[in-house]
């Protein structure tokens, strides 16, 4: 064992540098989607194509901004205009005029409403966007590189991808579990959290509630894909595929869980950059393989509660 | 009376699929595959009853169209590769149920969808044994001891395909109005009850689960021998929410209801990719959405208001 | 209830199979002179394949024009009659028979993807119908078994991944370690298994360092590149396309990868106008063909601009290697009806007269002339060429380029393409210009 860290311990130390990016991009797509879980008792399947459309837009307006001759800094910013501009254009519409009416209906519904969703803004993307890869890379090369020592060698790293991004997960971890225990908006929607009925019984405004988190869990969505943007380019069906990642998370995580997404998060980010090194066959099942090993030990994920069963 | 009601509209939706089959010989394939997808979604409809959601049955699909492409080359005849993929499909349905059945809702449907895509990414990994992505080809298998042309074959197909049909259909409306079936609906409504009058919900559930796991082996038997070629893609997430996207087209009241929902959805993917080949997801998303938003009791409730009856 | 049920099958079989008759016989007999020619175009229209699909499918719209615009063919308009094969296999083969059965094609061109061109060659050859595997490149189809009525108009996977092989081995004579990273799919396997073949043979003793084949579709490939700099290959392989290519690039030439290593990509092409000077120059591409609008000596170097500039004027784009593969199915059906319609002496051509032309055909392409032998594999160049900075695009264009003649680079007729490369020689490298 000791041999095995002497020969190999560098290389793991590379693994969990890419394991932290990689997982503070999951991490921001799947605590959106789990906060509208817990909340709205949704699981949003188009919840994938909010991060999809963030990211085109963030290219866009990236683009744009760089065509005007606009100051370069100007590229992080751009970032986080697109995820308001996104949750706060796509939010709203569709939680007031789609999900509003299908509250009361069964959850196979209520999923299949967001499946179709799905369908339709798959195709949106590609009437608006076209099918060719889109890239806006300026917020990644602003930023330049760092030289990781490694042995006599050294590894650049993008400095977007080992500050930026587990920044910004780190942040909207930090923020929003303040936001929902020392604010009142926030206590409110942990309150319908944990029990809706008594929430709405003790006066509170679902509605209101359900908007805001929609509005809000689309945003972050959008986010995660404007600030995958930089460094990875959008094509069609890149939402499907983000989809069935944060599904793995939040299951993991325990469904309404903040902190607990951040945790499948880094088991899952980590876990993979660790198999690409030394198992790199199995890369694609380790999001399913930790999935289904804590379903196993914990059947409500990470730091779910078991719910009163009715009788 | 509703018995015989539905007798007759089955008989004349088996008329009218063969009627059409055989005006237009191009449709035999379309609905053979309708047909086929009927079938599964029917076993999607069992677990419905009990209120969970399979959003991984392509899984068993996949793994039943394997069987037989990977048998096909031994044992060259419709009447052994159908039972066998079948079976396949129902012993791994025991396996996999033994463990979800312990879950409801959203876990039980995350895990399904889970063990699915492992599946889907063993199929897409372990590329010198499945061909990865390529896939492998079926070879035109003798039907009954019989060496039948093309023609005749497709026709052969679609007619075992109908007599499994009507033949499950006619099982489920069985097994629903059974004590086991019984207990389904018990689970949906208040599953601890069931557990003080000394009924196992997890066998209920587990019996259930099998045999959808068997309509779903039928289905990938029968895709597998149709078109005769099978890829990865069969047990994709996506073609797991299109089973339950039929089942939910269809209505989730009767058991003609999937088969109305797998031809209708068929044909209207069909034709839409024929007039719209951008935009067919959103033709398809958007019908899903008008049918949960006005017409909740699917293609069977229109079928029971037209003919002024109710299930 | 059963019987009832398969008796009235029976009749219905009964009945309408003796109708159907006449239309699957029909084959053979030469027809009168339809109204239009209808062909029936698979391509790829969702999903991250469509940045192949959808241009081929704009120069089809385009030629397509341009042939009815000169009165048809035969005097006959054309019509093309585009399907989607994202959706998947099981779709695909659907859409085949809806075209052959329902809209009545003349003709087939069929497929991107190798998944869906192994599925529907072999149906179509059921129905009787040509088919011209259009863009596709396993090397498998027609070494797998024969066929009567498929015929491909551009090369495959074998001298696709030879040809830069070649060019690599040519300029690396003392090359030492190696790395591949592509996608996790069949062409990224196969294009693999290729390539260490050759190499095996043609260069013994080369060490691999890495094999990374991460997931296809992957968006982030920060973990494989830090490998790949820890490792400091000579060259590194990759067959990736679209937009994983795309990211690769841009996400490699930040972390300067490209200072570490050589970097060979076959399919490079199709996305340098996107990637721009993110890709640096020294590093081999290829165009999956003898094809690029900048090729350094076209047969017509006037119809080479005529194409470029008319596609950019319409599309505003570059036209990509998949546009040249339409080009090329298109002149191949075109010269093709050139040579049936006098031998079917007056009468139109039928299915299997129109089939038979196509056996030995050659036809132009934008910048040679093609001949499709016998196998039914059409006989294609290979041009590969090294980046560079150009002060007239804004992104990197080829020099120091090689055009591989298909003497060199396809294995006879009959034999599997492994087992052919694996015959080869250190001295087979000597023959080889370059």
């Amino acid at each position: 064992m000791a041999d095995w860290f002497a020969d190999n311990g560098l290389l793991l130390g590379l693994a969990l540098l890419d394991g932290l990016a990689y997982a503070a991009l999951v991490f921001m797509v799947a605590v959106g989607l789990n906060l509208v879980f817990g909340v709205l008792r949704i699981l949003n399947v188009a919840h994938g194509s909010f991060f999809a459309i963030g990211g085109y837009t963030a290219a866009s307006i990236g683009a744009f901004v760089m065509a005007r001759g606009l100051p370069e800094w100007l590229a992080l910013p751009v970032l986080v205009l697109a995820a308001v501009v996104v949750g706060g254009i796509a939010g709203p519409l569709i939680e007031r005029f789609i999900l509003r009416r299908i509250y009361a209906e069964e959850p196979v519904l209520q999923l299949l409403v967001t499946f179709a969703l799905f369908m339709i803004l798959e195709d949106v993307q590609k009437l608006i966007w076209g099918v060719q890869p889109v890239h806006h890379d300026a917020a990644m090369r602003l930023l330049g590189t760092v030289d990781v020592p490694f042995g006599h060698d050294s590894i650049p790293f993008t400095a977007y991808q080992l500050y930026v991004l587990p920044g910004v997960a780190l942040f909207t971890l930090v923020g929003l579990a303040w936001f929902l225990r020392r604010t009142l908006t926030g206590r409110v929607i942990v309150a319908v959290t944990t029990d809706r009925e008594a929430a709405t019984a003790m006066g509170i405004d679902a509605k209101k509630v359900f908007l805001l988190t929609f509005t809000f869990g689309a945003a972050l969505a959008a986010l995660g894909g404007a600030l995958s943007s930089p460094t990875a380019a959008l094509v069609p069906g890149v939402g499907a595929g983000t989809m069935v990642l944060s599904f793995a998370v939040v299951a993991t995580a325990g469904l309404g869980q903040i902190e607990g997404a951040a945790i499948a998060a880094l088991m899952i980010g980590l876990g993979r950059s660790i198999a690409v090194y030394f198992l790199p066959e199995a890369e694609v099942l380790v999001p399913y393989i930790i999935m289904v090993g804590v379903l196993l030990v914990r059947p409500n994920g990470l730091f779910g509660v078991v719910e009163t069963r009715r009788i | 009376m509703i018995a015989k009601h539905e007798a007759v509209l089955a008989a004349l939706l088996v008329a009218a699929v063969l009627a059409a089959a055989a005006v237009s010989p191009w449709l035999i394939f379309i609905l053979t595959i309708a047909t086929a997808k009927g079938i599964a979604v029917l076993g999607i409809l069992l677990l419905l009853r009990a209120g969970q959601v399979s959003f991984g049955h392509a899984l068993f699909v996949a793994f039943s169209a394997y069987t037989v492409a990977f048998l096909a080359p031994v044992l060259n005849d419709v009447a052994l590769l159908l039972p066998l993929g079948a079976l396949a499909a129902m012993a791994l349905g025991l396996v996999v149920g033994a463990f979800v059945v312990r879950y409801r809702e959203i876990f039980f449907g995350m895990l399904n969808l889970a063990l699915s895509m492992v599946f889907y990414s063993l199929l897409e990994k372990l590329y010198t044994i499945t061909h990865g992505t390529d896939g492998i080809r079926v070879s035109l298998p003798r039907f009954f001891g019989m060496a039948l042309e093309r023609h005749a074959y497709e026709w052969a197909v679609l007619v075992t395909a109908l007599v499994l049909a009507v033949a499950c259909a006619v099982f489920a409306r069985i097994y629903l109005a059974s004590p086991m079936g019984q207990g389904l609906s018990a689970i949906k409504t208040r599953e601890a009850r069931l557990e003080f009058m000394g009924v196992s919900a997890r066998l209920v559930l587990l019996s259930a689960y099998v045999i959808s796991a068997l309509m779903a082996g039928m289905a990938g038997a029968i895709i597998a021998m149709t078109s005769r070629h099978v890829t990865p893609h069969l047990g994709y997430w996506t073609a797991s929410g299109e089973l339950v996207f039929i089942a939910i087209l269809g209505g989730a009241g009767g058991v003609i209801g999937p088969f109305l929902g797998a031809i209708a959805f068929e044909l209207v993917r069909v034709y839409a990719a024929a007039s719209f080949a951008d935009a067919w997801q959103l033709i398809l998303g958007t019908t899903l959405l008008l049918v949960i938003m006005f017409a909740r009791g699917g293609l069977w409730g229109l079928v029971l208001k037209l003919t002024g009856r109710r299930a | 209830m059963h019987n009832t049920l398969s008796r009235r099958d029976a009749l219905l079989a009964t009945g309408f199979g003796g109708m159907l008759m006449p239309a699957s016989l029909s084959h053979a007999q030469p027809a009168n002179k339809p109204a239009e020619i209808k062909v029936g175009i698979v391509t790829i229209l969702s999903g991250p394949a469509s940045v192949f699909g959808v241009p081929g499918r704009q120069a089809a719209e385009m030629l397509f024009d341009e042939i009815n615009r000169a009165g048809g063919i035969g005097g006959v308009p054309v019509r093309p009659i585009f399907v989607d094969e994202g959706p998947g296999v099981e779709h695909t083969l659907g859409e085949i028979r809806r075209l052959v059965q329902n809209e009545r094609v003349d003709i087939l061109f069929s497929s991107i993807s190798s998944g869906s061109c192994l599925a529907c060659t072999p149906v179509a050859e059921e129905l009787k119908k040509t088919v011209l595997l259009w863009d596709c490149g396993t090397q498998r189809i027609f070494e797998d078994r024969r066929y009567e009525y498929a015929f491909r108009t551009q090369a495959n996977g074998t001298p696709e991944v030879l040809a830069p092989l070649l060019y690599t081995l040519k300029r690396k004579p003392n090359l030492r370690t190696l790395a591949v990273i592509n996608q996790d799919y069949a062409w990224g396997r196969d294009s693999w298994e290729l390539w260490k073949t050759g190499m095996d043979a043609l260069k013994p003793g080369v060490r691999v360092v890495a094999e990374l084949f991460p997931r296809f579709n992957s968006t982030d490939f920060s973990t494989e590149i830090t490998r790949l700099l820890a490792l400091r290959p000579e060259v590194i392989f990759t067959t990736s396309w679209g937009g994983e290519l795309d990211t690769f690039i841009k996400q490699a030439s930040e972390r300067r990868l490209f200072e570490r290593s050589t970097l060979v990509m076959p399919l490079a092409e199709s996305s340098l106008e996107r990637v721009g000077n993110a890709l640096p120059p020294g590093h081999f591409i290829g165009a999956r063909g003898d094809h690029w609008h900048l090729h350094p000596n076209p047969a017509d170097p006037a119809k080479l601009r005529a194409f470029t500039e008319n596609y950019r004027r319409r599309f505003n784009a570059w036209p990509i290697y998949c546009t040249h593969h339409m080009y090329q199915a298109v002149s191949a059906m075109q010269a093709a009806y050139a040579k049936a319609i006098p031998a079917a002496g007056g009468a139109w051509p039928s299915d299997a007269q129109l089939a038979a032309a196509f056996r030995g055909l050659e036809y132009d392409t934008l910048t040679s002339r093609m001949k499709i032998r016998e196998d039914g594999q059409g006989l294609e160049a290979q041009l590969i060429g090294t980046t560079v900075r150009s002060p007239d695009y804004p992104f990197p264009i080829m020099n120091d380029m090689v055009v591989y003649p298909p003497e060199l680079l396809y294995p006879p007729v009959g034999q599997k393409s492994v087992d052919w490369l694996k015959t080869l020689t250190p001295d087979y490298l000597n023959r080889v210009p370059g």
